[in-house]
């Protein structure tokens, strides 16, 4: 523990409680998410002196400078990467950064999204097929690599080297669902979307039966589509001690990005590089983990994390899933994405602010799905495509 | 029998783009071709200004002899473009071509994609020529 620095803290979170929202832009969502967010770290406007912002409502492409007017705040810190739906993880990572160096004192993250309902073609599309030429689009695009069929491709690599099973990756989603189930806002979700088979747990049987989109990969291995928001303040040591919560500190932080290479392992992906940073920063391992928050846009982006992250030796996250162990109520195991993630809570785009968040409930035991005396938790985003090119952070937190 | 005519044009390579564009000019006399560094040998692929292995700005191309394995594929069973819509089901997949680079492309030329595909398949290069570009293809070898 002796590298493990407690510099700044998530003292305010909001998850915008709609999954289809009607009639307001993401930068409403966001401002009324950043609203919410500060009245629940008992700060206010003027306490913000850093934004991070992922370019969601970017007004005349003004990242930074429009969400700033908008919020009007003056912050001295802006920060604007955007990776697809690991931005937040690698927002969190720089806010915890700058207020290390003393640049700001409290920081603010927020995210908005309508793809639902403004109907945003997210995955099945064609890819890369708008807009000026450029040479990944070029040699891409005439080939219909949906973002599904992106991943499945890591899935069928991963099952021909490792003998991984549809039965196996279809436990991620039943155990996802069950969090889904005990959380009202994810049950509100899937009743409203309509999402199949219905407003009940499902079994393993009802995904690997259920519709093929990219073989491998079944409908129900599949995030949902909604709208969507959040906001997290992070804040200095400091500040987090006079706010009304348990500050949830950010113990490790690491960034990495991975492509497509000759020769290379589709089956690895960047949090083989960003885990062993944050982890080691942190000073901590993945058997100390207790809440394991990690992007799952699809099953395979889960299992294949577990397994880089070091939670299972890499070829063994099939068996690891297995049995049940990653329930909110089984010791043993972390427990997994206990909001319902991506897969049956909500999915607007981006949506590794809620892994945040998420962790943040449960080091703070608000979660619909408590693990009993949580201590860390594991947020880990990836974004852009799992079989070609994607970015991804992981972010370990931990409470007093 | 000819295959009827396609309703619909797939997405074609786009220019002025000076990284790819000898590769679509190569791609006409289909000869399916790559950068390999004057200075350290490395290969680069998708093809770019300058070497990805040092610092080099010179870059010779070759000509792949088209051949290789599939390292990993997908059937696709859902696009809403309409020019893949009406192709579905197709195979996209990772192909490591024996040069040593790995391109994306499709495998045409299977009965059942499901089950005439597989990881590790020997595949080569088939050309199929639209108006705007001639695109390589791989089929089982
Ligand atoms: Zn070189």
């Amino acid at each position: 523990m002796a590298t493990q620095t407690r510099d700044a803290a998530i003292v305010g979170i909001h998850e915008y409680p709609q999954r289809s929202i009607d009639g307001m832009t993401p930068l409403q969502i966001k401002a009324e998410s950043a609203v919410r967010a500060l009245q629940d770290a008992g700060l206010n406007w003027s306490d913000i002196d850093a934004v991070y912002d992922a370019g969601d409502g970017a007004q005349g492409g003004m990242a930074g400078l429009s969400i700033s007017e908008y919020f009007n705040i003056k912050p001295n810190v802006i920060d604007t990467t955007s990776v697809g739906g690991s931005s937040y993880e690698f927002h969190a990572s720089h806010a915890k950064r700058d207020i290390a160096a003393g640049k700001a004192h409290v920081a603010l993250l927020t995210y908005g999204s309508t793809a639902r309902s403004q109907s945003f073609n997210i995955g099945t599309g064609g890819r890369m097929t708008a807009g000026p030429p450029t040479p990944l689009g070029n040699m891409e695009s005439s080939w219909g690599m949906t973002l599904i069929s992106n991943y499945a491709l890591v899935a069928h690599r991963h099952m021909h080297e490792y003998g991984t099973t549809s039965e196996q990756l279809a436990e991620i989603s039943v155990v996802t669902r069950a969090h889904a189930m005990r959380n009202p806002e994810a049950k509100r979700a899937i009743e409203e979307l309509e999402l199949l088979p219905g407003v009940r747990e499902i079994t393993v049987e009802d995904v690997v039966t259920s519709r093929m989109i990219a073989d491998p990969l079944h409908l129900l291995e599949s995030c949902i589509i909604s709208d969507g928001g959040g906001a997290v303040i992070i804040a200095s040591a400091d500040v987090a001690r006079g706010c009304p919560h348990t500050p949830v500190w950010l113990l490790g932080t690491g960034e990495a990005t991975k492509y497509s290479e000759h020769g290379g392992d589709i089956t690895t992906s960047a949090a083989a590089q960003s885990g062993p940073t944050a982890f080691g920063e942190a000073g901590v391992t993945a058997s100390e983990i207790d809440i394991a928050m990690i992007y799952d846009s699809f099953t395979i982006t889960v299992l294949t994390i577990l397994e880089d992250l070091g939670f299972c030796k890499k070829g063994e996250g099939g068996s690891y899933v297995e049995g049940g162990g990653l329930y909110f109520d089984k010791p043993g195991q972390p427990a997994l994405n206990t909001d319902g993630g991506g897969l049956s809570s909500n999915h607007p785009g981006m949506r590794g602010i809620f892994l945040l968040i998420e962790a943040t409930r449960q080091l703070r035991g608000d979660s619909s799905s408590q693990v009993p005396d949580a201590k860390l938790a594991v947020a880990h985003g990836n974004g852009g495509m799992l079989g070609s090119r994607h970015a991804a952070a992981t972010i370990i937190l931990g409470r007093d | 029998m000819p295959e009827p005519k396609k309703k619909f044009d797939l997405p074609m390579p786009k220019f002025p783009e000076p990284d790819t564009e000898p590769f679509w000019d190569a791609a006409k006399n289909h000869e399916l071709r790559y950068q390999v560094c004057d200075e350290c040998g490395g290969i680069v692929f998708h093809p770019r200004r300058h070497c990805t292995h040092c610092p080099s700005l010179n870059l010779t191309w070759k000509t792949s002899k088209g051949e290789g394995v599939i390292y990993s594929y997908s059937v696709v069973r859902q696009n809403y473009h309409p020019a893949f819509r009406e192709r579905i089901p197709y195979v996209i997949a990772w192909i490591d071509l024996d040069e040593g680079f790995r391109m994306l492309s499709n495998v045409v030329g299977v009965d059942d994609p499901a089950s005439d595909v597989s990881i590790g398949q020997r595949v080569r290069v088939e050309w199929q020529d639209f108006e705007a570009a001639s695109l390589p293809m791989f089929t089982p070898a």
